[in-house]
């Protein structure tokens, strides 16, 4: 099984941490990662602002870059949804799409592929997981709590498998956090409202940690925190995962 | 550039007491919401049902306004056809002064706010009284609804206190719920019983029966129809169904949805006039066959007007209803504004995060962030797109297409990090007005990776 790592832009320039992070487990849990060169960004950011038109070469260039994996992982969940629901539409036509098919968030595909049930870290710390609306309701990381079906968490189903982790989860379990791309810059006093809030109920569960499948979210919450002076840190759940390695 | 729901919503979360009051009230409303759903193994399969019975009834919509139309006939109700707004207004006009009426109560009804046929009636001398609650307070004090089903919920009880002592004689200062529930009651009891003809709108018509169903909590539609001689229908052509069972499944569904009750109180149906009485139905398109033409949003035609999908909007919930300019807010109102006019209403399409709650907590499963997408990606084309949202895209666009270009950015990028404040943090940093900029690392993936130090 050869794996196709996407590390995308964001991740790239501001968090490489969580990309060596993922690599590194991956690469612990007996996978044949590759992490293709001139890969760049899936396109998201511009084609969510309204101008999709503008992330199809994106999405052509990614195809050229992925098709070849068995797997395209990512360390971000609304990257992964977005090529997974988007680029069917947007390439139809003018591209051939196999990536759809085979991207995959890293968490998911730790659950759902690798299905591992082994970790060899220590991370004694309490963590507040931050559901984020396209890991939750795009790709079904966890049971959307609007929902009426059984409930389950892929990513409280991994940290458990951390030693040492206390996990919790703020109130308003999957609320959005205001960060939605180039929302939070057109709409930025309802983002950072939104972000406010959901930061504050995150620090009331007396976690020291914010984690998450998405650095996005954190990165908009982080900046609320920083600005605000308060008083928590922010963690990729693949850097849990990765804890010790 | 700034939307105008951006600017209200930005001024709305000035006052923040009011903003959290808000927010509070519509999020408790939710809660009562995912309790009951919660306590229906089937309810999934309930709202899979629904959607179906919308699509299945809205594409086949000649049929059932058919049957509908011909069943209520034969009870004896008189029924009218309007193509638009003005058509509606003109036939309701005309019934009145058939019968001479100079007073109209009304129960709750958005397809009148629609047709705006209060301000229509009153200026050709008819008095219009409002009689659900909500709207009552809101027709004395001259505002719009702010929300679909519970109009005054940006309200507090203080104001409604005030309000009635100016308007209705209350007693000044008393502003106890039970209070000025009694004085309302007492009010509009007066109304109720000096009315000429009633008018209420349709939550359902049902096509086999020819049935008008009307759910209210108030019993405000029972009385506006159980005194007066005169019944008018005000119902949209999108709100026939097909039969009982049917019925049954959107019942089950309506009140759990809106306010978190099994049902509602009042779920009344109407088939014929009362004795020596008339009733009248004006069926109005007002654009519905076109929606039902448009391949990307004749969805939308499947809404049952339930204002789930405001109470779980997070952008609703913090900006309130009158921060969107079209009459229906949040993100069923942002759809619906765009279908009456793209180029009057674009201004509600940057109130979504596309977080994608509403397409869940739907009763009738319309994909409501999707077809907010859809109407961005339109948006420059009739050149209401946002520039700086435009540059940045183009900006982005490039970079990310010329990987050369985009590494030489990735060096370069944490100087930035030591630019002087002043500089990063000038007005056109929409970011930086309430955040900190994140921090550009020193070396990013793609460079550790090319000089071999991720191993």
């Amino acid at each position: 099984m050869q794996i196709g790592l996407f590390v995308p832009c964001y991740v790239d320039a501001v968090f490489p941490e969580v990309g060596v992070a993922t690599y590194k487990l991956l690469k612990y849990l007996g996978v044949n990662v590759d992490y293709p060169m001139k890969q760049t960004c899936c396109g998201q950011p511009m084609a969510n602002a309204g101008f999709e038109q503008k992330a199809v070469p994106l999405a052509a260039h990614f195809e050229d870059i992925f098709q070849g994996y068995d797997y395209v992982v990512a360390p971000s969940a609304s990257c992964a949804a977005f090529v997974k629901l988007n680029y069917p539409r947007l390439l139809e036509g003018k591209h051939a799409c196999q990536t759809s098919d085979k991207m995959m968030d890293v968490c998911e595909f730790l659950h759902d592929v690798l299905k591992v049930e082994k970790l060899p870290g220590v991370f004694p710390h309490k963590v507040s997981i931050h559901n984020s609306c396209h890991g939750v309701r795009e790709l079904h990381l966890s049971s959307p709590s609007e929902l009426n079906i059984p409930r389950f968490s892929k990513i409280r189903d991994l940290l458990s498998l951390v030693e040492g982790v206390t996990v919790v989860e703020p109130e308003r379990i999957d609320e959005c956090c205001g960060f939605g791309g180039m929302f939070s810059i057109e709409e930025p006093e309802v983002s950072v409202q939104m972000g406010t809030e959901k930061l504050d109920s995150h620090i009331a569960t007396g976690a020291e940690y914010i984690t998450g499948p998405d650095s996005s979210c954190l990165m908009h919450l982080q900046g609320i925190a920083r600005r605000q002076n308060k008083p928590i840190e922010f963690i990729h759940v693949v850097q849990i995962l990765a804890a010790g390695l | 550039m700034s939307t105008k729901h951006t600017k209200a919503a930005s001024a709305f979360l000035l006052n923040k007491s009011r903003a959290q009051f808000l927010n509070q009230s519509i999020w408790y409303v939710r809660e009562k919401r995912d309790k009951v759903a919660m306590q229906l193994a089937e309810w999934e399969e309930l709202r899979e049902l629904s959607s179906s019975i919308k699509c299945h009834t809205v594409t086949h919509l000649d049929t059932y306004l058919e049957q509908f139309a011909s069943q209520a006939e034969t009870n004896g109700v008189i029924v009218h056809w309007a193509k638009d707004a003005n058509e509606h207004n003109k036939i309701v006009y005309d019934i009145l002064q058939q019968h001479g009426a100079k007073k109209l109560v009304k129960s709750k009804s958005m397809l009148t706010e629609e047709c705006h046929l209060n301000n229509y009636l009153i200026n050709k001398g008819i008095d219009v009284v409002e009689t659900d609650l909500g709207e009552r307070i809101l027709q004395l004090m001259q505002v719009a609804p702010s929300h679909i089903v519970m109009p005054a919920i940006h309200l507090k009880r203080q104001q409604v206190g005030k309000l009635f002592e100016d308007k209705l004689g209350s007693e000044p200062g008393n502003s106890d719920p039970t209070y000025l529930t009694r004085v309302a009651r007492l009010h509009l009891r007066n109304e109720f019983m000096t009315a000429d003809a009633g008018l209420t709108g349709a939550n359902f018509g049902v096509a086999a029966t020819g049935d008008v169903v009307v759910c209210t909590n108030e019993g405000n539609a029972d009385m506006s129809t159980s005194l007066p001689p005169l019944h008018i229908v005000s119902m949209g052509i999108e709100k026939v169904i097909p039969d009982y069972r049917s019925l049954a499944v959107f019942t089950r569904l309506l009140a759990r949805s809106a306010t978190g009750q099994p049902s509602t109180t009042y779920t009344s149906h109407f088939r014929k006039a009362r004795p020596g009485c008339e009733m009248h139905i004006v069926l109005v398109d007002n654009g519905r066959s076109d929606i039902l033409a448009n391949p990307q949003h004749w969805e939308t035609l499947k809404c049952l007007r339930c204002g789930a999908c405001m109470n779980t909007c997070p952008v609703y919930r913090r900006s309130g209803g009158y921060s969107y300019t079209y009459f229906i807010p949040g993100p069923i109102g942002i759809n619906l504004g765009m279908l009456r006019s793209p180029r009057a209403y674009s201004d509600n399409v940057s109130a979504c995060s596309l977080c994608c709650s509403c397409d869940n907590v739907c009763p009738a499963k319309i994909n409501l962030s999707e077809q907010i997408y859809s109407w961005r990606q339109g948006l420059d084309a009739i050149h209401k797109a946002d520039p700086m949202k435009k540059i940045i895209s183009s900006g982005l666009k490039y970079l990310y297409g010329h990987p050369t270009l985009y590494y030489m950015g990735l060096k370069y990028a944490p100087l930035i990090n030591r630019l002087p404040r002043n500089i990063l943090y000038n007005r056109l940093n929409a970011w930086g007005k309430g955040r900190e900029l994140p921090t550009f690392a020193r070396k990013s993936f793609s460079e550790m990776w090319k000089k071999g130090i991720v191993r």
